[in-house]
């Protein structure tokens, strides 16, 4: 009870922030909603099925590529641009993970950026149809009508939206999560071998995690091509999926909370960083280094005491 | 037939270079667990060091020892300072070696600029020379020599040394490595450090022919990695066939689809995880 009227607070706290504050904010304001619902879909295979992928943005990048093509080239309908980009990813997922999954746990990290490389590769060197390192812009945001009095096509009008498919996704994975399937998901994270003994397929459930986790990526891509009505091939970068790796650690994998966490702290870094040098790409590393260097525990602990059943 | 013979011999100068990094990277892997993301920073880095050096002395030797002089330097300090407080923690490690990855490409840039550098030949391997009739250069040629040569050595060294079964028996039951009173965080660091250099050796020999450019770290990187899955897990043999079969395909794939240049190497790696999930070579 006292957790729903928490969220109602922060939820009307974020309304009123974003309608009364410079446009810039509100939209960095939306990008950090929108990497707290790509960052709790790598959650899902890296915290609670201990997956580590690192080629998450395949799914992101693939779903805003697909949908951005049909709307600006071909002008389909939002409705049909939508679900098109998302089955797309969602498909990409099915057939990576087929490989992926094939290979012993350590491959797994290697194969996933293997694999969403080769998706970058081909968004950089298709120029005709993506513009290539140009990337392309998309003609409009999705709109659906002046809906209480909002355009969508204001940058307040789009945070709403987008709010909405967050909290949405939040309470969809919640209940993902503390679900039997997400309770068999920890179990295969903890003891794959003993889950296996007790009659439950582990590949088939890692095999739907992973469909499960690149749409809820997908949809995280989907809404980051339409915040700018623009795509480019960073979207689909090891860069891009570092730094979710990255939300996901800094917060506490295997939470819903730990990675929304990491997204906001990533993106308010990215804005204070950039103010002050171009050396983005050195910080980062830099930052990278040292969390794996000095909290690897710290962030990992929940996850990882409870999987050897000690004390770290 | 021309079109041929240069073509299967380009692919093999190349998958040569490709040896040297995924030989490293497959000991590393298969013996520290360690999913080394900063390998092809030690092939950047220390094809830059070569660089430097040979403008200094002149002399490619020098360049191709100072270079993996070098990068065993800093393979062993890594595994030192940073990889041994992270053992067997797959996911720091990886972000460790990423924000590596991240330093040295920005700290190269910086350093040297985002201008492709091309390292000059050594004075007698420039040129070219007739084989069956066809022209073709030298240094190319020196390359497979090379790696033919590093690849015997390597096998030999893992296969009949006694540091090389200790590698073995360690990549099978490393507490039972300790138990019996080796040093494994001394195996580690050697480990670390070969690998590491042979990387760095192979940023000096493959940059007279592919040339120095930020984002070369990470190209060489994914090849690596694919020819270690391919090749399986901590196996010489198994890095030595898979780096000729992705050279060759790199080579003729660049040719015929030069758009989908990654496709074609991922259709080998598709077919080889589908058939043998342990790589050609693979321990199960």
């Amino acid at each position: 009870m006292r957790r729903g009227f928490a969220v109602v607070a922060v939820v009307a706290a974020l309304i009123v922030l974003a309608r009364y504050q410079p446009p810039y904010y509100t939209s960095l304001l939306t990008l950090a909603l929108i990497y707290g619902v790509f960052a709790m879909s790598l959650d899902l295979l890296l915290g609670y099925t201990g997956l580590p992928s690192l080629g998450h943005a395949a799914y992101f990048g693939s779903a805003a590529y697909v949908a951005a093509l049909l709307v600006g080239k071909m002008g389909a309908p939002f409705a049909i641009a939508i679900p098109a980009g998302l089955l797309a990813a969602v498909a990409i997922a099915a057939l990576f993970n087929l490989l992926a999954l094939r290979t012993a746990q350590g491959y797994y990290l290697m194969i996933s950026l293997a694999l969403s490389q080769v998706l970058w590769s081909l968004a950089v060197s298709w120029r005709s149809v993506t513009g290539g390192d140009d990337g392309m812009s998309i003609a409009r945001r999705p709109n659906f009508g002046d809906w209480l009095g909002l355009t969508l096509d204001t940058d307040f009008g789009y945070f709403v939206v987008v709010l909405v498919v967050f909290l949405a996704c939040l309470g969809a994975l919640r209940i993902l999560v503390a679900s039997p399937f997400g309770y068999a998901l920890q179990g295969i994270r903890e003891n794959e071998s003993r889950m296996r003994a007790l009659g439950y397929n582990a590949w088939a459930y890692k095999y739907a995690v992973s469909l499960i986790a690149g749409l809820f990526a997908a949809i995280a891509g989907e809404l980051y091509g339409f915040l700018h009505s623009f795509i480019s091939p960073a979207a689909l970068s090891i860069d891009l999926s570092a730094q979710v790796l990255l939300m996901v650690l800094v917060g506490a994998a295997g939470t819903l909370w730990g990675p929304i966490f990491g997204a906001v702290l990533v993106v308010v870094l990215q804005n204070v960083v950039s103010t002050y040098t171009n050396r983005w790409l050195f910080v980062v590393g830099a930052i990278y280094v040292l969390i794996a260097m000095f909290a690897p525990k710290g962030l990992f602990m929940r996850w990882r005491m409870r999987a050897r059943g000690e004390a770290a | 037939m021309t079109f041929w013979v240069i073509n299967l011999l380009n692919g093999f100068s190349f998958a040569m270079v490709l040896f040297l990094l995924a030989a490293g990277l497959t000991l590393i892997f298969g013996l520290l667990r360690v999913i080394n993301l900063a390998h092809g920073s030690f092939y950047l880095l220390g094809g830059y060091v070569g660089l430097a050096v040979m403008q200094a002395t002149g002399s490619f030797v020098a360049a191709l020892l100072a270079a993996f002089l070098a990068m065993a330097v800093l393979g062993a300090v890594l595994q030192h300072v940073c990889l041994a407080r992270l053992y067997k923690q797959d996911l720091p490690q990886a972000l460790l070696t990423l924000g590596i990855l991240f330093v040295i490409a920005d700290v190269a840039f910086l350093w040297w600029g985002g201008n492709p550098q091309l390292l000059p030949q050594p004075e007698m391997l420039q040129g070219g020379t007739r084989l069956f009739g066809i022209p073709y250069p030298i240094y190319r040629l020196f390359l497979i020599v090379m790696g033919i040569a590093a690849a015997v050595l390597m096998w030999l060294f893992i296969e009949r040394t006694k540091f090389g079964a200790v590698v073995r028996a360690g990549m099978d039951d490393e507490e039972m490595l300790r138990g019996i009173g080796i040093n494994a965080p001394l195996v580690f660091t050697a480990i670390l450090a070969l690998g590491a250099g042979l990387a760095g050796a192979a940023g000096v020999l493959g940059a007279p022919m592919l040339g120095l450019y930020p984002g070369a770290d990470f190209e060489v990187l994914l090849l690596a990695f694919v020819v270690v899955t391919v090749g399986g897990l901590g196996s010489i043999k198994g890095a030595f066939l898979a780096s000729i079969l992705i050279g060759l395909i790199d080579n003729f794939g660049t040719i015929w689809f030069p758009q989908f240049s990654l496709f074609t190497i991922i259709v080998p790696m598709v077919a080889v995880l589908a058939l043998r999930p342990t790589g050609l070579m693979g321990r199960a």
